[in-house]
């Protein structure tokens, strides 16, 4: 009972952008674990579409890494894929760590990395990771491609800066903004399996002997959009992580984030997450059991 | 059990079925030219539908017809699956089958018939209703208040109904304690979920009357209820209930099947299909009932109640549905539990503008049980007494009769599935665990909860069942039963239970899927955990006729007295000598084909159940509670069973196991909430309504103690709702041992946890 126009799919990443670019009633399609929810429940925004189906495109799913060390993650690639991958494993834990956590393994199969951030929800758990490896989205249109930092990517709740005709085709990060990083990825969610975040906290931290160097926190659900804890992340550089200075840091984390009330959570509940996750979420980057 | 059959794990007889995808549920069946239904709801949840602007609807390509109130009988139904009372007093006629005035957000104002299944979707967004707004009430208090507008005309206060039982005298009571405790306990809205959304298709037959194939728990009640509704005799009414993806009392309601067999009848007899929508069984079927208790206890200093007096104020929602049976009830679970010389308790069902509720597996046990429950473990710990010795104290004693209705308890080994399901849980050593880990961020706490149970619904309503069997050409027995197969697992225990009577092997002994009001037997359906012991004592009555029959049968063909005569694994046995007389598939030859003396082997009995008998059980539970998120995590748990003797072993743990997971769910996760603004629900969905995964349910234990009850089959009771009564009290009680002080409310999410753990640290009352 999916109420859409029509079907079509794309060969190539030219010949997606040109059926998306033409046509201001097309939408893409990828695993459409967003789409068909949303059509299912007749949301205005996709009644109707024309849908561009995109995940048979060659070359748009797969990680690979090329000789600079820097790795591309094809926004067409599965959750499992991502999850399961040997360089995903190996250089980018977390991101692993957060496919992993998403929905159940049927999902996971089906769903997309490049789906997950052009939903633009702010829950996305591989968003709030991508921000933490500094990441780059490539997106394609008409005119060529161009790269955008994925802290620029999400604008608002479910808004995010793709025009129609752009479509988003990998993610890309840098070897500095992995090598010699640890991370780790915290999903705070009522259940175990099959859930949304209510908050989600991702760090990547860079030791230096047993100083801190360099940290990098972000959060989902703690505002709007996925964001960073800048604050928190500038008062941990040349600290040593001790219990007291990650409970300091915790508390300066919602200098940043823009937590509120809503009927999934109530604000106190999500700061006191805010401030309780990274704490976990370092010691599990730095590999203790994660409850501080 | 002399053929082995009974205590038996036979695998479910449907299993291979269902797992292959040969089971046909209601969707499944192809039924010609079939068009499609949409009920169009209401967006408001109190008013009244001023008009209804259908014309653009009816321009949607592919529809066929709309239906509103003024196309339907204005009579009104009861949809409650009780057994029809000749008495009066029975449930409550309050529902049309589409109303014009709206009494809960989502009600039923309109309902689209077209084509396909989007075009009725996109008809039914197109439906303008312009409404009267009326105040509407989440809450009972709002509704019980003066001056508050009357969901139904006549319903003073919107208080359905107020009752009270009593024992004894409590005031007397309570002045022989010498402690009084008092407290007050609130359980939420939760919903049966389960896996096939209710379904139906409707069509008139070659005979003129109208079939309903439908996923209901309770075919014969569904086609008296349709007579009532349609305002026709109800014999010109057919249900068929094809196999059945779960119910949990849900379908135990009449709720969409007048609807379709009303909107057949608009399109001429063409067949309509309604299938509801997961959010639509969610927010707008039936939910359980949230119940507010308020409890005061009297005790003298060595642990024993001297009275007990309790209010339970019971939220029903937008209609009656199964009235005040459920409040009710509880008088009979508080006082059969524990013994109470003195008790009041009042119970009211109020309603309000929220999701109707209904029958939901427990029927009110799980929230009165953690109420008692949570109450005891105050009692325990304010008196520095053990919560096992406090409660071997009081425990109603077995033989003892039910002080409400007198029906003597004649089994109740509620004492033995503490103190055996104590040890197989290793209590004492979990306990010593949980108790030197105090400090820390992670605590681990125990809890413990009984439950009392009654089997069926004898005094207080019918209590009948049948069964026909029919031997075979070959030997073999087909079994017709009333009863409802919902994915329980009660048909294989039926086979069983005919097997053992006739000495054959269970898969000699054929069930049938399908439940025909017109073909099986007048059975009043699934529903108080009923099936095995009612049906079977019919099947058992069943078969024990059609063993005689045979034997009789013998005697005239192998000319030997059938006093004699006894079936053993499908051969005649003659028992003065041990020898085989002849094997059931030679008899039936002759019973079917003997030119002089054929006469088929059939035994057909309808039983009057005027009996009951009280399944017992604990639950052990075992958390760890994270004090600085509120999550709860639950490491291990075990519910002891007293269900009499279990028929068959391994769907009996399936039956323990599932219903655990619910209760985990109740404890700890589900809660269906509304908009304060619009009184719209806000989480009717799978992603924010938290029914737990496999993941969030540990290994589960299952204890089985096996007394024979002497009224049951084989000495069978009830073993369907139990397992969800205790759980969820347990559960609580393990987090307030872990966490030193009582949360009083359910469920227990990570964000209610944290919150009474800040408010406690503040020195605060928790506001929970």
């Amino acid at each position: 009972m999916y109420d859409f126009n029509s079907y079509t799919e794309a060969h190539s990443i030219d010949e997606a952008v040109r059926a998306l670019g033409g046509n201001p009633n097309a939408r893409v399609i990828a695993g459409g674990t967003d789409v068909l929810i949303k059509l299912r429940s007749r949301d205005e925004a996709f009644v109707g579409r024309d849908l561009e189906g995109i995940t048979r495109i060659p070359g748009l799913a797969g990680v690979s890494v090329d000789t600079q060390g820097d790795i591309t993650i094809g926004a067409a690639t599965s959750f499992s894929q991502i999850e399961n991958d040997e360089t995903i494993t190996r250089c980018l834990a977390s991101l692993g760590t957060a496919a992993g956590s998403i929905g159940g393994p049927q999902i996971r199969n089906v769903g997309t990395i490049g789906g997950n951030l052009a939903n633009g929800a702010t829950s996305a758990d591989t968003a709030a990771v991508l921000l933490t490896y500094n990441a780059s989205l490539v997106i394609h249109d008409s005119s060529g491609s161009h790269e955008m930092p994925a802290c620029e990517f999400h604008t608002g709740p479910g808004k995010v800066r793709l025009e129609q005709g752009q479509l988003l085709t990998a993610v890309k990060i840098a070897r500095a903004d992995y090598e010699g990083y640890r991370g780790s990825y915290i999903k705070f969610a009522v259940r175990q399996a099959m859930d949304i975040a209510t908050l989600g906290c991702a760090v990547l931290v860079k030791m230096d002997g047993n100083v801190i160097e360099d940290l990098r926190i972000a959060f989902g659900v703690a505002g709007p959009t996925p964001l960073r804890a800048a604050a928190a992340e500038r008062f941990a550089k040349g600290k040593v992580p001790s219990g007291k200075i990650l409970e300091q840091l915790g508390r300066i984390c919602l200098e940043d984030t823009k937590a509120r009330d809503s009927w999934r959570a109530a604000k106190a509940f999500r700061e006191q997450l805010i401030t309780v996750l990274p704490q976990r979420a370092i010691s599990q980057a730095l590999g203790g059991d994660g409850n501080a | 059990m002399k053929n082995k059959v009974i205590g038996d794990s036979v695998p479910r007889w449907d299993a291979r079925a269902k797992v292959c995808g040969r089971a046909d549920y209601t969707a499944d069946i192809p039924v010609k030219n079939a068009l499609h239904g949409k009920i169009v709801r209401a967006g408001i949840a109190h008013g009244r539908v001023l008009c209804l602007d259908i014309e653009d609807a009816l321009r949607v390509p592919g529809v066929v017809k709309i239906l509103t109130p003024a196309d339907l009988p204005k009579t009104k139904f009861a949809t409650a699956g009780h057994p029809y009372s000749l008495e009066p007093g029975g449930d409550v006629y309050d529902k049309n089958i589409l109303t014009d005035y709206v009494r809960l957000y989502g009600d039923e104002i309109a309902a689209v018939i077209a084509e396909t299944p989007l075009a009725a979707a996109v008809a039914a967004e197109k439906v303008v209703a312009r409404y009267e707004e009326l105040p509407f009430y989440l809450t009972t208090e709002e509704a019980m208040a003066d001056g508050a507008v009357e969901l139904h005309e006549g319903v003073k206060n919107n208080i359905l109904a107020d009752t009270t039982a009593s024992v004894g005298d409590v005031e007397q009571g309570f002045a022989q304690a010498d402690h009084i405790f008092e407290s007050e306990y609130q359980t939420q809205i939760v919903q049966h979920c389960h896996m096939e959304n209710q379904a139906a298709v409707a069509y008139q037959d070659a005979d003129g009357r109208w079939t309903c194939i439908s996923s209901t728990q309770i075919p014969h009640i569904c086609r008296r209820i349709l007579g009532e509704a349609l305002e026709m005799p109800w014999s010109k009414f057919r249900v068929i209930k094809p196999f059945i993806g779960g119910g949990f009392g849900n379908k135990q309601d009449v709720i969409i099947e007048p609807l379709v067999v009303a909107m057949s009848m608009a399109v001429g007899g063409r067949a309509v299909r309604l299938e509801l929508e997961g959010e639509e069984v969610l927010a707008y079927t039936r939910v359980r009932h949230a119940i507010r208790y308020r409890s005061k206890v009297g005790v003298t200093k060595d642990g024993r109640i001297t009275a007990w007096q309790m209010d339970a104020v019971s939220k029903t929602g937008a209609y009656a549905s199964h009235g005040h049976s459920i409040a009710a009830k509880g008088a009979g679970i508080l006082s059969t539990l524990y013994e109470i010389p003195n008790m009041i308790y009042r119970s009211r069902t109020v309603l309000t503008n929220t999701g109707n509720a209904g029958a939901m597996r427990g029927y009110g046990v799980p929230q009165i049980t953690f109420a008692i429950e949570a109450m005891t473990e105050k009692i325990c710990s304010a008196l520095n007494m053990d919560s096992f010795e406090f409660r071997l104290k009081n425990f109603k004693k077995e033989g003892a009769p039910h002080p409400l209705n007198g029906i003597p308890m004649a089994t109740n080994k509620v004492a033995d599935c503490l103190t055996q399901g104590k040890a197989a849980f290793g209590w004492d050593g979990k306990m010593a665990a949980a108790l030197g880990d105090k400090g820390g961020i992670i605590r681990r706490g125990l809890g413990v909860a009984a439950f009392s149970y009654a089997t069926a619904v004898y005094p207080y309503s019918l209590e009948i069942a049948g069964c026909r069997l029919t031997m075979n050409q070959d030997g073999t027995v087909k079994m017709m039963v009333g009863a409802t197969e919902i994915g329980q697992g009660s048909d294989t225990g039926l086979i069983q239970i005919a097997a053992e009577t006739l000495g054959v092997p269970a898969e000699m002994v054929y069930a049938e899927a399908v439940t025909d009001t017109d073909i099986a037997p007048f059975d009043t359906g699934c529903y108080a955990s009923r099936q095995i012991y009612v049906t079977g004592m019919a099947v058992a009555k069943a078969a024990q006729e059609l063993k005689d029959k045979i034997c009789r049968a013998a005697e005239q063909f192998y000319k030997i007295s059938s006093q004699v005569l006894d079936i053993e694994d499908a051969y005649i046995i003659n028992t003065t000598t041990g020898d085989r007389v002849a094997s059931l598939g030679d008899l039936a030859l002759y019973t079917y084909y003997d030119k002089a003396r054929a006469r088929t082997l059939t035994a057909e009995v309808s039983n009057n159940c005027h009996n009951n008998s009280y399944p017992m059980g604990v639950t052990f539970a075992e958390v760890e509670v994270d004090t600085q998120t509120g999550v709860v995590t639950l490491l291990s748990m075990l519910n002891a069973h007293d269900s009499g003797v279990i028929i068959n072993p391994l769907l009996a743990e399936g039956q323990v196991e599932g219903g655990m997971g619910m209760g985990v769910g109740f404890a700890l996760g589900e809660d269906l909430f509304y908009d304060t603004k619009t009184g719209a629900p806000l989480n009717n969905n799978l992603l924010d309504y938290k029914i737990p995964t496999a993941m969030d349910v540990p290994e589960l234990g299952v204890l089985f103690v096996q007394p024979v009850d002497p009224y049951g089959p084989f000495g069978a009771k009830g073993l369907g709702e139990p397992p969800l009564c205790s759980p969820a009290a347990a559960i609580r009680n393990a987090v307030c041992q872990a966490l030193g002080f009582e949360i009083d409310s359910l469920p227990l999410t990570p964000g209610k946890v944290f919150a009474a753990i800040a408010a406690h640290r503040s020195g605060g009352e928790a506001n929970v």
